[in-house]
């Protein structure tokens, strides 16, 4: 939701702050239940995170989430999904060049990074999207990640 | 390319590579002007609606002269022009020294990869990335926007090709691209603090020069050289800033409306509507900001961008006095090209 979305900008402070308590826990919790369950609860959990966070970040399901690197703000809504913004087209009023009712999320972005205390990670290059990831759940990606590591 | 005998007889042909210099990644003259320390002047050429050669050559004629180099647009606007990559290698078959602009928004990272090789396979010395203007602005809004890379993407993509000799799957290169790398920046819009940032980004993605958007605002242009300047970003990057030719207040308050991201300030407005001569007055403005740019601390060039008003470029660039006499290579060989009326 466009509104909980720049709420959630607004507070990147206390959502970096949740993201980096939480985060891990989840992650915790996601490599027991990969352990044991293998790939059958893939489904309830993605759902799960689309849900959350597309209440409060109207995530796309990118499967690469950046958003603790973009100020809270997520790249996937810009309707170029570049995901090193901004593009050079920004209103004067700091809305999009596409959609004229949206604030550019990458404004947002920055904004959002000014406030956070790792705000500076908006100034790392982001590659393209891996497009086989879509749908898929960062959650997941990042428990798998930390187990093939063992 | 040419045989012996008429190299020796009429010298280099214009479409074979220059020799590469020591330090440089390209063959190209651009890149030769920059790194010699000389104050270099680009402009753009609008590819025609027409799958005619001469046209491009037409249209190229007339900054002969006056030039360094030359963008062709990749479909500026979200609009169908003939492609950038055959503009440059009609110009690049004539000598010119043709910037090939690349945006993300029509090809993915299989296609442009290719494109690339190829243009630095006909010749091209220099690369400009661009995100690319989203398809609901153009003549085509029901096209897919593809957007499979950002600039910044796009930059690294090009960075790996040509110095890791290399493919994004990892697959070797036989020969890698030998290409000037180039980025858009726009200190102009907001978020107007982020901005420098965002070009930094860019110089660590690979960008060796930046050309920007138009210019109208000089204070806003010293602020963000300023600043440019004290994260070094200038000593790693040539910055050419981006000034335009407004024909009339009109098309001054048509473009701030209408094209996102372009600031023109009211007294430019004003200086436009209060004057007789309005299409003389924003020749005037634009040779005046050429002058200014040209005395800030960290800038190389100008990008001179004359849409409709090509033929007044080389007016424009003789008054500014900007090349201080130097006179930028041109093709002599063109005799069968009729001049285009100025």
């Amino acid at each position: 939701m466009y509104r909980v979305r720049l709420w959630s900008v607004r507070r990147s402070r206390q959502m970096e702050w949740l993201y980096n308590t939480f985060n891990p826990l989840v992650v915790k919790l996601l490599r027991g239940v990969v352990k044991v369950f293998g790939t059958r609860l893939d489904k309830p959990i993605t759902a799960v995170e689309a849900a959350a966070k597309g209440f409060f970040f109207d995530c796309k399901m990118c499967g690469d989430c950046a958003l603790s690197r973009t100020g809270m703000s997520c790249p996937m809504n810009c309707p170029k999904t570049i995901r090193n913004g901004p593009c050079g087209g920004v209103r004067e009023n700091g809305m999009c060049e596409v959609k004229p009712e949206m604030r550019c999320v990458w404004v947002a972005a920055w904004d959002g990074a000014s406030r956070m205390q790792h705000g500076d990670a908006i100034k790392q290059v982001n590659f393209a999207v891996d497009h086989r990831l879509k749908g898929k759940s960062s959650w997941l990606k990042l428990a798998r990640e930390e187990l093939g590591d063992d | 390319m040419t045989d012996r005998a008429t190299i020796d007889a009429e010298g280099l042909n214009p479409g074979d590579p220059l020799p590469m210099l020591e330090g440089h990644v390209s063959h190209g003259r651009f890149e030769r002007v920059l790194r010699a320390g000389h104050f270099a002047v680009s402009t753009e050429i609008a590819p025609p609606d027409s799958a005619d050669p001469e046209e491009v050559l037409r249209r190229a004629s007339l900054f002969d002269g006056y030039v360094d180099a030359i963008n062709a647009t990749d479909g500026s606007g979200a609009n169908c022009h003939m492609s950038s990559l055959a503009v440059c290698a009609i110009l690049t078959r004539e000598g010119y020294s043709p910037v090939i602009q690349v945006s993300c928004r029509d090809r993915n990272r299989i296609a442009i990869q290719g494109d690339l090789l190829g243009a630095s396979a006909l010749g091209v010395c220099s690369v400009l990335c661009l995100s690319g203007d989203d398809v609901s602005v153009g003549d085509h809004p029901e096209a897919k926007p593809v957007f499979d890379f950002d600039s910044v993407s796009l930059l690294q993509t090009v960075r790996t090709l040509r110095d890791e000799s290399r493919f994004l799957s990892g697959r070797q290169l036989d020969l890698p691209p030998r290409l000037f790398l180039g980025a858009s920046i726009n200190p102009f819009a907001p978020p107007r603090t982020a901005r420098v940032d965002q070009f930094a980004k860019k110089v660590s993605a690979g960008a060796q020069f930046v050309q920007s958007q138009y210019c109208f605002d000089i204070d806003m242009a010293r602020d963000f050289m300023a600043r440019a300047r004290d994260l070094g970003l200038t000593q790693d990057c040539y910055v050419l800033m981006g000034v335009g030719v407004l024909a009339s207040a009109k098309t001054a308050k048509w473009l701030k409306g209408a094209i996102p991201g372009v600031h023109i300030p009211d007294h430019v407005i004003r200086r436009l509507e209060q004057a007789e001569k309005p299409k003389a007055e924003g020749r005037k403005i634009a040779v005046e900001l050429m002058q200014q740019l040209a005395e800030i601390d960290g800038i190389s060039g100008i990008h001179l961008m004359a849409y409709k008003q090509e033929e007044w470029v080389g007016e424009i660039v003789t008054q500014s006095g900007v090349l201080q006499g130097r006179k930028p290579w041109a093709p002599t060989r063109l005799s069968h090209i009729q001049p285009a009326k100025a």
